[in-house]
């Protein structure tokens, strides 16, 4: 995850493992934030990126089929198939343009955490 | 031994290349002289200087690759005198070269009639580099420029006048028709019109008596009397050997020039040889370069120690003259008697063809090609080879009608190996076929290890097609991997999947594939299961797996709503349900629409709303409409024989019937049917996958058409059919598409893609020559009984339905970021960004 270890995070519950479909993802509300959930358990990772689409603006990224590239895991887009990488959020379908914020997630017990850096407002990301 | 090359052009460079690749190093000593200044370069295709080519784009062979190969070459110095009785060549610079064996490459010259002026400053010859600078640096004085001589090379200076801008550009022929040598008087009057358009002026039986002008020309007389002012003029009207050194020597020449050779290219002397444009074989001068490099070829074998001898060459060929295609092969002309002629034109294209059999139709002569030489190769190598034509000879010039299109290149399997592919380079079928099963697998590979296709070009796509064959025979053919996780092809994954009976994604992905999967292979995968076993395809461990669409059962729309299609079998509903609908989309507030396909679309759903409506739509009896799957969309129909005054049969019931049967069926593609109750064909059945039309008799059944980006209309499968056999071609046609269409392919594309195309389908499904429609039918009819309205099955579950939440920790809130705009009384989704 591209998360610098000095920032401080906040983990915040987001749901528990059941609620998520194998291989499938899910959308969070964070505030007035939308967050996709990804339950990635072929790879036995879990990932999380914004929801919303950078190219047409879309909460939709949480309904995009995931996958993996040379090794690489990502998800695509349901509305155009443009894909981005699930560790780091840059796009892999030759789009330099447009990227995914990623977040950290981490799982105890049976509940699923997503970590939120406390010095980025998400609200810049949707603005 | 030392062996002296005289002239150092395309047919001696390629002595060369011969004989160092024949004889161990350092077995002879070469010696080369050549009278330009540049290192051998190609000849054929010097008009492409005008079009930014330079001399290194045109040399076959630096200076380096002489040293490298052990030849002294002596460029810009020419042969002056052959002693033939001390075996010695006596240079321009002064070298005496003793010699074993002498070769004489010395090539042709523009022929020069002795026309009054030609030595006025502006008038140029169309031959060497030399005269191509020469040309470039006096063109753009130039306002109108003409050619003497409407032959081959003439109209390829022409092209180069026009490449050179000189707009205003005239061809002056002798003879009354272009390219007299090649083409017959039909063939040049449709290049005459296809040159004329592209702005050149013809003038045909024209003899030019005088250049006139003071120090440069300004015009042209004729013998008519005309004049023509022109301020530029080349010469190319036609080629000399150039035999006066050998003359000189006491060799024998032909009176009309030509250093006369026997079958060994021997001259009268017998260590030395003629070879190419000088040498007159037979009272014949060979001006195309193949049948000098073939010359090359056997006095190159006979001096390393072989034997081989030249008995006359095919002098057919194909080029593009300033865009347009022209080709003569074989027997271009023949006498009365000598066989049948068969001609086809198209003045609106510009096409002209002819073709001349031998007189019982059973064998290709040769013929001509105007405006489209396309299928030249495979013509040529029909006359080669011998090979016996189809009982309707048209069908080699136009393609088999009415079926797949056999154009060029498609033949190239049905020739032998020793079919000559190259007929510059002397390669022949076998060979290629040979490198490529070595490794040898690209075109480019082919051309650096046998030189095949660098010659003219003209046998490229024969080359590409036998790598391509080749590789296919060996199993190898590129293949169309579906995506980096699985190496197979559609139809090889539908057929493993069967076998092994898999029925998760995940599963397949275990046994099969690699990696994580992607979107490419996941919906095909689901697709292919859901066309196997007709499971439910939000299963658990399926769900994940399916397209976008087929997650949510319905169509994702723009501000990540939905639509929603139940299914109305035929276009028939009753007002009662068409309340239910009216009601329901009234209720969530959907936007209403007639769809092409005779049925209602409801849009702007929220994720969290869907199933709440189809519970509502579920319980007044509707079912999935299957509009967001590759499935049976709709079966279109006109109203009938039932009110109809002209209908012959009940077109709703059988359409109620059909789209019963098929619904909810995957495919790799959407399909679509329809079906009209008379030959009036208000339902446009011929547009759709498969289009039933009734008749007197019964129904006619047509198949793979389709309307979208590229409209096809379907073709006639089967005609006057009873209901029920009706229905049984249907299912081993759909059965026969599931399982062998490529990812993504409507049935129309499938077609064009397959071998054999309608007749072929035909067979399949009304003679059942693969044995499998019993096969097919049974497998139909299992998926039929298997089918469930997934809508039903997701309303009736509640941990189905707790998947169609837009929040996971808020259920039942809706996407706040979903906005609407108004538009006619209804809404309408906001404008993306």
């Amino acid at each position: 995850m591209s998360v610098n270890s000095t920032q401080q995070i906040t983990w915040f519950m987001a749901c528990t493992t059941a609620d998520v479909p194998e291989n499938g993802g899910v959308c969070v509300k964070y505030q007035e934030d939308q967050i996709a959930l990804f339950n990635f358990s072929r790879r036995g990772e879990w990932y999380a990126t914004q929801n919303l689409c950078p190219h047409r603006q879309q909460m939709a990224i949480s309904r995009g089929m995931i996958g993996s590239q040379g090794g690489e895991p990502k998800v695509a887009c349901p509305f155009h198939k443009k894909t981005f990488s699930l560790e780091d959020g840059r796009c892999l379908s030759g789009d330099d343009t447009c990227s995914l914020k990623v977040y950290p997630v981490k799982v105890e017990g049976n509940h699923v955490y997503i970590g939120i850096s406390d010095d980025e407002a998400l609200s810049e990301v949707l603005a | 031994m030392r062996i002296v090359v005289i002239g150092n052009g395309m047919v001696g460079y390629k002595f060369c290349e011969k004989l160092t690749a024949k004889l161990p190093a350092g077995a002879a000593d070469v010696v080369v002289f050549g009278e330009e200044i540049h290192p051998a370069y190609d000849r054929v295709h010097l008009s492409e200087f005008f079009s930014g080519k330079n001399a290194a784009d045109l040399c076959l062979a630096g200076t380096s690759w002489y040293g490298e190969k052990g030849i002294a070459l002596h460029l810009g110095d020419p042969v002056q005198r052959i002693d033939l009785v001390n075996k010695t060549v006596h240079s321009y610079k002064g070298l005496a070269v003793p010699f074993d064996y002498l070769v004489l490459a010395t090539g042709s010259a523009a022929f020069v009639p002795p026309i009054p002026g030609v030595e006025k400053e502006g008038v140029f010859l169309y031959r060497t580099i030399e005269d191509l600078e020469m040309m470039t640096a006096y063109a753009p004085k130039a306002r109108r420029a003409a050619v003497i001589g409407g032959g081959l090379l003439g109209l390829e200076a022409a092209k180069a006048l026009l490449d050179l801008g000189i707009a205003d550009t005239h061809v002056i022929e002798f003879a009354p028709r272009l390219m007299p040598r090649q083409i017959d008087e039909a063939g040049s009057d449709m290049l005459k019109d296809r040159l004329q358009q592209l702005g050149l002026t013809i003038h045909t039986n024209k003899n030019t008596v005088a250049i006139t002008g003071e120090e440069c020309i300004n015009g042209m007389q004729f013998a008519d009397h005309s004049v023509l002012d022109v301020d530029m003029l080349v010469i190319s009207a036609g080629i000399k050997p150039r035999d006066e050194l050998a003359a000189h020597a006491g060799l024998q020449t032909g009176p009309r020039g030509g250093i006369v050779v026997n079958d060994k290219l021997q001259t009268s002397h017998p260590f030395v040889f003629a070879i190419g444009e000088c040498a007159l074989h037979n009272d014949f001068i060979y001006g195309l370069v193949a049948p000098g490099y073939e010359m090359a070829e056997v006095v190159a074998t006979n001096l390393a120690g072989g034997d081989k001898s030249f008995t006359g060459f095919d002098m057919s060929t194909k080029l593009k003259l300033i865009g347009v295609d022209v080709a003569s092969f074989g027997a271009p002309f023949i006498g009365p008697g000598q066989g049948r002629t068969l001609v086809w034109q198209d003045t609106i294209k510009g096409v002209y063809k002819r073709i001349n059999t031998t007189p019982d139709g059973k064998y290709l002569l040769g013929g001509i090609l105007v405006g489209d030489a396309a299928e030249y190769n495979m013509l040529l190598q029909t006359v080669k080879n011998k090979v016996v034509l189809p009982p309707d000879a048209s069908e080699v010039l136009l393609g088999a009608r009415g079926g797949q299109h056999s154009g060029a290149g498609s033949g190239v399997a049905s020739l032998p190996d020793d079919a000559l592919i190259c007929s510059c380079e002397g390669i022949t079928k076998g060979a290629i076929a040979g490198l490529v099963q070595e490794g040898c697998e690209t075109l480019d590979g082919i051309k650096k290890s046998c030189k095949a296709g660098t010659g003219c070009g003209g046998c490229v796509p024969m080359v590409k097609d036998i790598i391509e064959d080749t590789l296919k025979a060996q199993g190898k053919l590129l293949r169309k991997m579906v995506c980096e996780h699985f190496a197979y092809s559609r139809q090889e994954l539908y057929d493993l999947i069967k076998m092994k009976k898999l029925y998760s994604y995940d599963e397949v992905l275990d046994e099969l594939g690699k990696g994580d999967g992607c979107e490419v292979c996941k919906p095909l995968v689901s697709s292919v299961l859901a066309s196997l076993w007709n499971d439910l395809v939000l299963a658990k461990g399926n769900d994940t797996a399916q397209d976008s669409n087929d997650r949510f059962l319905a169509n994702i729309q723009k501000g990540g709503t939905y639509s929603v299609v139940p299914r109305i079998p035929g276009g028939e509903i009753t007002p009662d349900k068409l309340m239910v609908i009216a009601s329901v989309a009234k209720k969530y507030n959907l936007y209403t629409k007639i769809t092409g396909g005779q049925r209602i679309d409801m849009f702007g759903a929220h994720v969290s709303d869907l199933p709440l409506i189809w519970e509502e739509l579920v319980a007044a009896g509707f079912e999935s409409g299957h509009a967001y799957g590759k499935a049976l969309r709709t079966v279109k129909s006109c109203v009938g024989s039932t009110w109809c005054r002209f209908g012959l049969h009940d077109s709703v019931s059988f359409a109620i019937k059909v789209e019963e049967r098929y619904r909810g069926l995957r495919a790799p593609h959407k399909f679509k049917s329809a079906v009209s109750g008379c030959i009036r064909e208000c339902a446009e059945a011929q547009s759709k996958d498969f289009g039933i039309i009734a008749t007197e008799k019964g129904w006619n059944l047509y198949v793979c058409g389709n309307g979208g980006s590229k409209p096809q209309h379907a073709l006639l499968l089967a005609a006057d059919l009873d209901s029920e056999t009706c229905i049984k071609y249907i299912d081993r046609f759909l059965m026969f598409y599931i399982k062998t269409a490529d990812p993504l392919t409507r049935t129309a594309t499938w077609l064009n893609k397959m071998e054999g195309g309608i007749d072929y389908l035909r067979n399949v499904v009304v003679h059942d020559s693969l044995g499998m429609a019993e096969a097919f039918e049974a497998e139909m009819q299992q998926l039929v009984n298997n089918y469930k309205c997934e809508w039903k099955e997701v309303v009736d579950s509640p941990e189905l339905r707790k998947r169609f939440n837009h929040f996971v920790n808020a259920p039942g809130e809706k996407d706040p970021q979903v906005q609407f705009d108004g538009m006619r009384d209804q809404k309408r989704a906001r404008e993306w960004k």
